[in-house]
C-alpha cells in the first residue's frame, strides 16, 4: 500500500532520477556482461579463427559444440572432461572431510597442540606456493605418481593434501554455534564423534556446502601444478590445459571457436553452483553482525 | 590429584624390567602392562622402522654429507663398439631421500619418548592398583576425549609430506653448488653459505644484481601496496555505490540487476581473463566494435602501449572487483535495521544525512577488517 501510494505520488524530478537509475544498471550491466555474451556467440559462430571483422558472427552453428565432443584425434575435450571430473569428486572427498576435521578440532577441542598448529599453519601459509611446487613433484616422483594413470592420483594427492591448513573460515563458523548445546549433547552421553556429526555439521549446512563447492571447483580452474605434473601426457590433460591449449598458435585458428564452446561448457556448471553458493557467501560474510 | 612430570629420565631409573626394556624394544613396555595391541602396533612400528633404514635409510644418510659422488659417465664397450652411459648419482634424489630419513627419525624418536612415558605411567598406575584402560577403551576414546588425534592425524600428515618436507628441502637446496655453472644440475655438492656470500657481496656480478633485484622489489612492494590500496578503494566505492542504487526503494527487479553483475564473477576466472586477453588484442571484438560504430579509426593498442596497457590492467581489476564488492555490501545493507532510518527521517534527515551518519559508519564498522585486508583487488592478466 504504501509503495502505491509513493507510486501515485510521485514528483518529476524522481521520476526523472529513476529513469535516469535504470538507464545506468542497464549501461553498466551491458559492459559487465558483453565478454560473457560475446563469448557465446562466439562459441555458436560459423566463421573459423579468433579474429573476426565483425562484432556480430556472420553465421551460426552448432558444429563447435560438435567437433569439441566428438572430436577426439587432436584434442580429446571428453576425455579431459572426464579426467577433471575424476579427480575434483576425489580431492573434494578428501579436502571437505580435511578442513571441516580440522576446523572442528581447532574450534572445539582442547589440547596441547593447538596453539602452535594455528601458528604453523599461519606461518606455512606465508610461503609462496609454486616454491614447494618442484619438490612435490620429485615426492610424487619418489612415489610413482609422474607417469601414466598415476597422474591422476598424484594431482588428486596435490589438491586435497595441504587443505589442512586452510581451516580458517569454517573454524570461524563452528566458533559461532553456541558451545551450550554441545554441553548439553554430551550430558546426555553423546561421544565428541556424536556431537560433530549429528550435531555440528547439520548446523553448519552453508559452511559445509560452501567447503564441498570451492574443494570442487579447484581442480577446474587451477593450470599451473597440472601443467607441471602432466607434461605432455595428452591422456591425463585436465580441462584447463586443454583449453589453455586451443589458444596456442598451432591450434587457434581451427580451435578458436571450440574454444569458446568449452568456456560455455564448463561456466555453466561453475557458474550455476556460483549463484547457488553466494547466499552462502554472503551470509558468511555478514554474519558475523546481525542487526 | 597431584599431577607428577614423567621425564624419561625417572623412567629410565625408577622403571621396572617391561619400561626399561622398551627403550630397546619399542612396545614392550606396553605389552607387559597389559596393553597387548598397541604395544604390538609399536613394536611393529619399529620393525618397519628398523626394515626402511636398513633397506634405504642408512644409505640415504651415508650419503647425504656428499651428495653424491659418481658422475653420470661412457664407458667404451669393447664388444658392441659402443659408448655405454653408466647412470652416476643424482643428487637432487638423495638430497630429498636424505630429508625423508631425517624427518622419519625425527618421528620414531618423538614416538619413542611417547611410548616410554606411557609406558612409566602405566606401571605406576599398576602399582597404585588402578585400572589399565583395554584396547577397546582406546579406541572409544580416539572417538571421543581424543577425537582430535583421529580428525587431525591424516591433514597432518599430508601438510608433513607435501609442504613441510618439500619447504625444508628446498631450504636445504640454498646450501648446495646446485647450477647450471659447470654442470653442477644433477651432481652437486655442499656449499656451505657461499652462495649467501656470493649473493650479498656488492661487488660480485650476481651481489650487484641481486641488490638493484632487491631494491626494485622494495620500490615495487611500496608501490604496489599503494596502487593496491587506491584500487581496493576505488572498488569498494564503486561496489558499494552499485550495491546501493540497486537496493534503493525505487530500483525496479532488483534481482535481475544483481544477477547481471554476479554471472560475471561465476564464470571461471582463467576463463574470464583469457577472454578478456583475446578481445581486447588489436583485431579483437572490443576494437571491431569501436571501429564498426564508427567511434574509432584505428585499433587501440591496449596491450602494447605501456600507458594504455597499465589502464586496461587497472580497468580489468575493477571489472572484477565490483561485483565482488557488491554482493558483500548487499549483504550488510540488508542486516542495518529499518527502524534506525525511520528515526531519522521522522526527525528531518535528508539522504545525505542518512547517508554519512547511518549507511556508511554501519558498513565501515562491519567491513573494516575486510576492508583492510581486502585492498588486495584479483590478480591483473599475465598475457
Amino acid at each position: 500500500m504504501d509503495n502505491q501510494m509513493a507510486k501515485n505520488t510521485m514528483s518529476p524530478r524522481r521520476r526523472i532520477t529513476n529513469l535516469l537509475v535504470h538507464l545506468l544498471l542497464a549501461v553498466l550491466s551491458v559492459i559487465w556482461l558483453l565478454p560473457i555474451a560475446w563469448i557465446v556467440l562466439t562459441s555458436f559462430r560459423a566463421e573459423p579463427g579468433a579474429y573476426t571483422k565483425t562484432f556480430l558472427p556472420q553465421g551460426y552453428t552448432l558444429n563447435n559444440y560438435v567437433k569439441l565432443l566428438t572430436d577426439r584425434n587432436v584434442l580429446n575435450f571428453p576425455r579431459m572432461f572426464k579426467n577433471t571430473l575424476i579427480i575434483s569428486i576425489f580431492s573434494c572427498t578428501i579436502s571437505t572431510f580435511f578442513v571441516l576435521s580440522v576446523a572442528y578440532s581447532l574450534s572445539r577441542m582442547r589440547f596441547k597442540l593447538r596453539k602452535p598448529y594455528m601458528n604453523m599453519a599461519m606461518i606455512l601459509g606465508l610461503f609462496p606456493g609454486f616454491m614447494t611446487m618442484v619438490a612435490q613433484y620429485f615426492i610424487l616422483k619418489a612415489m610413482g605418481l609422474t607417469e601414466g594413470a598415476g597422474i591422476r592420483i598424484g594431482l588428486i594427492v596435490v589438491y586435497s593434501a595441504c587443505t589442512g591448513l586452510g581451516f580458517q573460515i569454517s573454524k570461524g563458523f563452528f566458533d559461532t554455534i553456541p558451545r551450550s548445546i554441545d554441553e548439553a549433547a554430551v550430558m546426555d552421553g553423546a561421544t565428541q564423534w556424536q556431537v560433530f556429526t549429528r550435531i555440528t555439521l547439520p548446523l553448519s549446512k552453508p559452511i559445509v556446502i560452501y567447503t564441498v563447492m570451492t574443494a570442487f571447483m579447484a581442480p577446474w580452474v587451477d593450470f599451473i601444478f597440472a601443467k607441471v605434473l602432466c607434461r605432455a601426457n595428452a591422456s591425463q590433460f585436465t580441462v584447463a590445459i586443454g583449453l589453455w591449449n586451443m589458444l596456442q598458435k598451432e591450434y587457434i585458428y581451427q580451435w578458436y571457436t571450440c574454444f569458446a564452446a568449452g568456456a560455455v561448457l564448463i561456466s555453466i556448471p561453475i557458474a550455476a553452483l556460483f549463484l547457488y553458493m553466494q547466499k552462502f557467501y554472503v551470509e558468511g560474510m555478514s554474519g558475523a553482525v546481525k542487526g | 590429584m597431584k599431577e607428577e612430570r614423567i621425564t624419561i629420565g625417572r623412567a629410565l631409573k625408577e622403571g621396572d624390567l617391561f619400561t626399561r626394556l622398551s627403550a630397546l624394544i619399542m612396545g614392550a613396555g606396553l605389552l607387559g602392562h597389559r596393553q597387548m595391541v598397541k604395544g604390538i602396533l609399536v613394536f611393529l612400528i619399529e620393525v618397519a622402522f628398523c626394515l626402511y633404514m636398513i633397506m634405504s635409510g642408512f644409505h640415504s644418510l651415508a650419503q647425504l654429507p656428499s651428495l653424491g659422488t659418481e658422475a653420470q659417465g661412457k664407458v667404451w664397450n669393447e664388444a658392441k663398439q659402443i659408448y655405454e652411459y653408466t647412470t652416476g648419482d643424482n643428487s637432487q634424489q638423495i638430497l630429498l631421500a636424505g630429508v625423508v630419513t631425517c624427518f622419519a627419525i625425527a618421528a620414531i624418536a618423538v614416538l619413542w619418548v611417547l611410548q616410554m612415558r606411557q609406558s612409566f605411567s602405566l606401571q605406576k598406575r599398576i602399582e597404585e592398583g588402578g585400572e589399565v584402560p583395554t584396547f577397546k577403551d582406546d579406541v572409544r576414546n580416539l572417538f571421543d576425549g581424543n577425537l582430535h588425534i583421529t580428525l587431525m592425524s591424516l591433514p597432518c600428515l599430508g601438510i608433513l609430506v607435501f609442504n613441510v618436507v618439500p619447504l625444508v628441502y628446498m631450504i636445504s637446496m640454498a646450501f648446495t653448488t646446485y647450477s647450471k655453472e659447470g654442470e653442477h644440475l644433477i651432481l652437486f655438492d655442499w656449499d656451505g653459505l657461499h652462495q649467501f656470500e656470493r649473493v650479498l657481496n656488492m661487488n660480485g656480478n650476481i651481489g650487484q644484481q641481486f641488490w638493484h633485484v632487491l631494491a626494485w622489489t622494495v620500490v615495487w612492494a611500496i608501490f604496489a601496496t599503494f596502487l593496491n590500496y587506491i584500487l581496493g578503494i576505488l572498488n569498494y566505492i564503486l561496489g558499494m555505490a552499485l550495491a546501493m542504487v540497486i537496493n534503493r526503494k525505487d530500483t525496479k527487479g532488483k534481482g535481475f540487476w544483481r544477477f547481471c553483475f554476479v554471472l560475471s564473477i561465476a564464470v571461471p576466472q582463467f576463463v574470464t581473463l583469457m577472454i578478456m586477453n583475446i578481445m581486447l588484442q588489436p583485431s579483437g571484438a572490443v576494437n571491431v566494435l569501436l571501429q564498426n560504430l564508427g567511434l574509432i579509426n584505428e585499433p587501440i593498442p591496449f596491450w602494447t602501449n605501456a600507458m594504455i596497457a597499465r589502464v586496461t590492467i587497472i580497468g580489468i581489476n575493477v571489472w572484477v572487483g565490483i561485483p565482488y564488492t557488491m554482493l558483500q555490501v548487499t549483504g550488510i545493507l540488508q542486516n542495518i535495521p529499518a527502524e534506525l532510518y525511520e528515526a531519522a527521517r521522522m526527525d528531518g534527515a535528508g539522504p545525505m544525512r542518512i547517508f554519512f551518519k547511518i549507511t556508511l559508519p554501519y558498513m565501515l564498522f562491519v567491513t573494516m577488517p575486510y576492508l583492510i585486508s581486502a585492498t588486495r583487488p584479483a590478480r591483473p592478466t599475465c598475457s
